[in-house]
């Protein structure tokens, strides 16, 4: 048996727990039609951000979507925070089932 | 004689200085700061009860202006004498400018053991001096740029989690009075200290994680971390005096006034202000003034108040 599936993008963003809110309005905005975000923690170039406490805590973002829609996102998003924030962002083709809920 | 609370404090700085395993869950520390946060509003609260609210209006106003000042005497000493940039200095302005009620709690904690009273409306205070310095930080940082989200940002400042907690707890204290309270009596005002040593026990291991940043910039942060409450307190003092507060609550109001915030400040100033150093602020903030407002400012401005009270003026 074959499984009948089609072809998304999926959209991976580790950043500081401080962007939640703003990230997911802009997400919103732009109409992506859903996401999961869950706590992460880890060690990069702005030092260890181990998520003992609120300023210390990363997140990681995934959005399923169209290979445009993930794009438009990714340059928006490196424009507007690659400079001043930790942020750490990367794209990945997936396979998927149901193309109507992405 | 050191309180049992900075005892915990010390213990939970070593264990973090020593890397040793001990580590509290991230949801235990937030629902510590949510249960002491709700303690100091409802006996705010149930104090404020006792007393008509309308003479309390002038000395709002005051400790609004005391924070604006505060953030502006701070910013103007970091970019003169401290040379930092425009966005760094705004920043740790506003970081000073601003209140913590982890050290709030420790002087209530204080005053306490001590059988020391002070005005209920200090609760008031702490609610209000946590947003001025917010917006006054930003505004030195960026102008009144039409880029900053204002409505956004005085939601999150106004609605953040401490106002919520500070006024709403207040607002039920109020209603409720002594006899409402009696119920959850001994699990918010007898298990206050519990509570706080444990958090305390927290904060340690927080501050504890600020040295790496503080072997960078040491002496200046160490500076300007030591003085600036110091400063700050002795204004906070002359302002008290301006009230006609009690000994107790000139106390209160002088921690007020050195203390600076770590929760509301740092994540609204890392929204509105990007390309501030966070870490900067913090090892300040953190690595600096608030060990020394609990371990030896407090005392200290009681001490001071005392004098005021007693010798100068009297």
């Amino acid at each position: 048996m074959t499984l009948i599936t089609e072809k998304r993008t999926l959209l991976t963003v580790i950043t500081e727990a401080a962007l939640e809110p703003t990230l997911l309005r802009e997400l919103d905005r732009m109409g992506v039609k859903g996401y999961t975000v869950s706590d992460a923690r880890g060690r990069g170039n702005r030092g260890v951000r181990d998520a003992a406490w609120d300023e210390a805590a990363n997140i990681r973002l995934e959005v399923i979507c169209s290979r445009q829609m993930a794009e438009t996102v990714l340059s928006e998003w490196q424009m507007r925070y690659y400079r001043n924030y930790a942020m750490v962002a990367f794209l990945s083709e997936i396979e998927i089932l149901r193309p109507e809920k992405f | 004689m050191i309180d049992v609370v900075v005892l915990f404090f010390l213990l939970g700085l070593l264990a973090g200085l020593a890397r040793s395993e001990l580590k509290l869950p991230a949801a235990l520390y937030d629902s510590l700061s949510v249960f002491l946060m709700m303690a100091i509003g409802l006996k705010g609260g149930e104090g404020l009860a006792k007393q008509a609210l309308a003479p309390l209006l002038p000395q709002l106003g005051m400790v609004i202006l005391l924070g604006i000042l505060l953030t502006l005497l701070a910013f103007a000493l970091l970019i003169t004498v401290g040379r930092l940039n425009r966005p760094d200095a705004a920043a740790t302005a506003a970081h000073y400018g601003s209140v913590s009620v982890a050290t709030f709690a420790v002087g209530v904690n204080w005053l306490m053991t001590r059988n020391i009273d002070f005005e209920p409306q200090m609760a008031v205070f702490l609610t209000i001096m946590e947003v001025p310095a917010i917006m006054v930080g930003i505004i030195l940082a960026r102008g009144i740029s039409k880029q900053t989200e204002w409505g956004q940002l005085s939601h999150e400042a106004f609605l953040g989690k401490g106002v919520t907690l500070l006024l709403g707890g207040m607002a039920i204290g109020w209603a409720a009075g002594p006899e409402g309270l009696a119920p959850i009596k001994n699990v918010f005002f007898d298990g206050f200290k519990g509570a706080l040593a444990l958090f305390l026990l927290e904060m340690g291991l927080i501050v504890s994680r600020q040295t790496s940043e503080l072997k960078k910039r040491g002496v200046f942060l160490l500076v300007f971390g030591l003085g600036m409450p110091l400063l700050s307190a002795v204004i906070g003092l002359g302002c008290g005096m301006m009230m006609n507060l009690s000994i107790g609550g000139l106390t209160l109001l002088a921690t007020l006034a050195a203390s600076a915030s770590y929760i509301a400040v740092p994540a609204a100033i890392r929204l509105a202000v990007p390309e501030a150093n966070p870490g900067l602020s913090l090892a300040s903030v953190l690595g600096v003034t608030f060990p020394f407002n609990i371990l030896v400012g407090i005392p200290l401005y009681h001490w001071l108040a005392t004098q005021f009270t007693g010798g100068l003026f009297a």
